[in-house]
């Protein structure tokens, strides 16, 4: 008689002969090896994870009451928030799960620039996880109109009619993009398909190349330094632990615990984030003839809305508008060369040089300040120091070649510390 | 494989094959790409209207006439003492030179508009959409003792002259917009039809 284990053994054999379970399994999990240095900033990849599968539940689910008309969408939300059951629980899941999703993109784009984690040989994973910002942040755009508030509507209408800035083909792009002369059901139509199905389905897979190749090469760690680079007579790096079961349960479980634990908190007690996370004039439905006092965007895109307002005047005959959608075009773009901006001999930023400290230190500042901004009326002295931070902020990218190469760096240790 | 292989005879199958394959993924996407623009539906709604101004007489206003893509449409015939009003005391305007982009090229004038007489507006209010009162008189008026005619709006108390002007100090931030438009004839206008102008 064959015992449990070995029926199982036998059942897991010929599936393996069949399809690479085990196989995958253990490169990816039980053998997958990572340094066993890391710290509290190496959290937010699983945490990204736990929002997206988040987001893609909750998201399902709300479609199965939302209507994508004109006519139908506010009134659908309504519906959704006081007569389906538990309809309020999956909006606001949704919705703080949205904020939430850019929380920890933000800090996990940023363990990346202090760790030097974009450096060779994972510069392929910075991009694609830059392509994973740039699908997260069209997702969150269409998905803002849905709800089909007036901040929804004109918060579009503004970034849509930015089309309209490009010479030439600017006015009958934004035409084509909104489907008709003004904002309209049309829109509000196509915007759902591109949130339900078309960004979801390309988001999931840049996310699997991203993971494929964080697997190909392996983590970096906040030494930044190369763990296979050690290993023993197995091969298996001194200074790797499996990431099965050590991080799933030691670390990221823990960390999923606490990072639900402050989800909840806003989830139930502070929904609209003060006016943040769902904005006031939202309340009222889309209305084409009543421009909102103030319209801003949702708290993610505000440093780059500030960028966006910072250009005020004409340059080269073309205008201070179109010059204000290159500057944000251009601040998201730059993100992607970081790889190839950065010429210092090491990753991380505890053995770099005072320069790099104090580059990063401003850019976070800046990029604060200017996140700011993008929440209040311009005003004169506002808009100069958005134009300041403006600068930093490119300063950062831009002069990275030289104070990377220049400044004096500490000596890496040949092994992980702590 | 052998060695035999004819390199540039296989280089010009993938080329031509790809070239064949290209054109059918640009054949493809047209339907896909076509099928964003206006649809027949939303193009008849947003067509160009147009507005017999032969009755209208000098120091009149026709409208608000219902409405160009939901706007309605302000068509003020303006009389010389008003036309000479426009260019007085320019310091109580915000954008007196219309440099905000509320109007076509060929309306950022002085009369905001295309013959000087005529002039063609948005008839909301830049505040908060509300339908501005056509004041034509060049006289004091309770809301304001230095009144030169124009638009005064009775939600909140904007003010816009006989071009649609905004005065500065009060909520509109802009001037009133003016629509494409375009003279068919002397007496019949065409709201949403720049006629090549611009």
């Amino acid at each position: 008689m064959a015992t449990i284990q070995e029926s199982f053994k036998n059942m897991m054999d010929w599936v393996d002969d069949r399809l690479p379970v085990t196989h995958t399994y253990e490169k990816h999990m039980s053998k997958y090896y990572a340094p066993k240095n890391f710290n509290f900033w190496y959290i937010f990849g699983v945490l990204a994870t736990v929002v997206l599968v988040n987001q893609l539940l909750t998201g399902i689910w709300l479609t199965m009451s939302y209507v994508p008309t004109g006519e139908g969408a506010f009134a659908s939300v309504e519906y959704i928030m006081r007569d389906v059951d538990y309809g309020w629980i999956l909006r606001y899941m949704h919705s703080t799960g949205a904020s939430a999703f850019f929380v920890v993109v933000y800090l996990h784009m940023f363990r990346g620039l202090m760790y030097g984690s974009y450096k060779k040989p994972r510069e392929l994973i910075w991009v694609l996880g830059m392509l994973i910002y740039l699908a997260l942040m069209a997702e969150g755009f269409f998905g803002y109109l849905l709800p089909w508030g007036n901040m929804s509507y004109w918060g579009a209408q503004v970034i849509v009619s930015l089309a309209g800035a490009i010479p030439v083909v600017g006015e009958e792009l934004a035409v084509w993009v909104r489907g008709d002369f003004n904002m309209s059901g049309v829109t509000l139509n196509r915007f759902f398909a591109l949130h339900v199905v078309l960004v979801p389905l390309v988001l999931l897979v840049l996310v699997f190349l991203h993971i494929l190749a964080l697997h190909e090469v392996g983590s970096n760690n906040p030494d930044g330094v190369e763990i296979k680079d050690k290993v023993d007579d197995n091969g298996k790096p001194l200074d790797g632990v499996p990431f099965h079961p050590y991080y799933t349960i030691g670390h990221d479980l823990p960390g999923i615990v606490l990072f639900l634990i402050i989800f909840c908190a806003v989830m139930f007690f502070y929904p609209d984030g003060g006016g943040y996370l769902i904005e006031h004039p939202n309340y009222e439905p889309a209305d084409p003839l009543k421009t909102p006092d103030l319209i801003a965007p949702v708290w993610y895109y505000t440093p780059f809305y500030s960028m966006l307002r910072a250009a005020t005047f004409p340059l080269f005959g073309l205008t201070a508008k179109f010059w204000g959608l290159v500057v944000m075009a251009g601040a998201i773009a730059i993100l992607f060369v970081v790889p190839w901006l950065d010429r210092s001999p090491v990753r991380s930023m505890r053995y770099k040089g005072l320069p790099s400290k104090i580059m990063l230190a401003l850019f976070v500042i800046s990029f604060f300040i200017l996140g700011y901004l993008g929440t209040v009326h311009p005003t004169p002295g506002r808009t100069i120091l958005a134009q300041v931070c403006t600068a930093v902020y490119f300063a950062y990218f831009l002069l990275m070649p030289w104070y990377t190469s220049v400044e004096k760096t500490k000596p890496v240790p040949e092994r992980v510390t702590g | 494989m052998s060695d035999d292989v004819s390199k540039g005879r296989r280089n010009f199958l993938i080329g031509a094959t790809s070239v064949v394959g290209g054109a059918g993924v640009v054949g493809l996407a047209v339907p896909f790409v076509g099928s964003w623009n206006p649809s027949a539906k939303a193009l008849a709604a947003g067509a160009p209207i147009k507005i017999d101004i032969g009755k209208l007489t000098p120091g009149t206003m026709l409208g608000p006439i219902p409405a160009w893509r939901d706007k309605p449409i302000f068509v003020v015939y303006r009389t010389e003492a008003m036309m000479a009003q426009l260019g007085e005391r320019l310091e109580r305007l915000a954008d007196p030179d219309s440099e905000e982009e509320q109007q076509p090229d060929y309306a950022a004038n002085e009369t905001r508009s295309i013959r000087p007489e005529i002039g063609v507006y948005v008839g909301i209010c830049t505040h908060l959409a509300c339908s501005p009162k056509f004041r034509p008189e060049l006289e004091p008026q309770q809301f304001d003792p230095n009144w030169q005619g124009g638009f005064y709006c009775p939600c909140h108390g904007s003010k816009f002259d006989l071009a649609g002007r905004v005065y500065s100090g009060v909520p509109a931030p802009t001037n009133m917009e003016v629509p494409p438009y375009s003279y068919e004839t002397d007496s019949v206008i065409v709201i949403g039809e720049d006629g090549g102008v611009a």
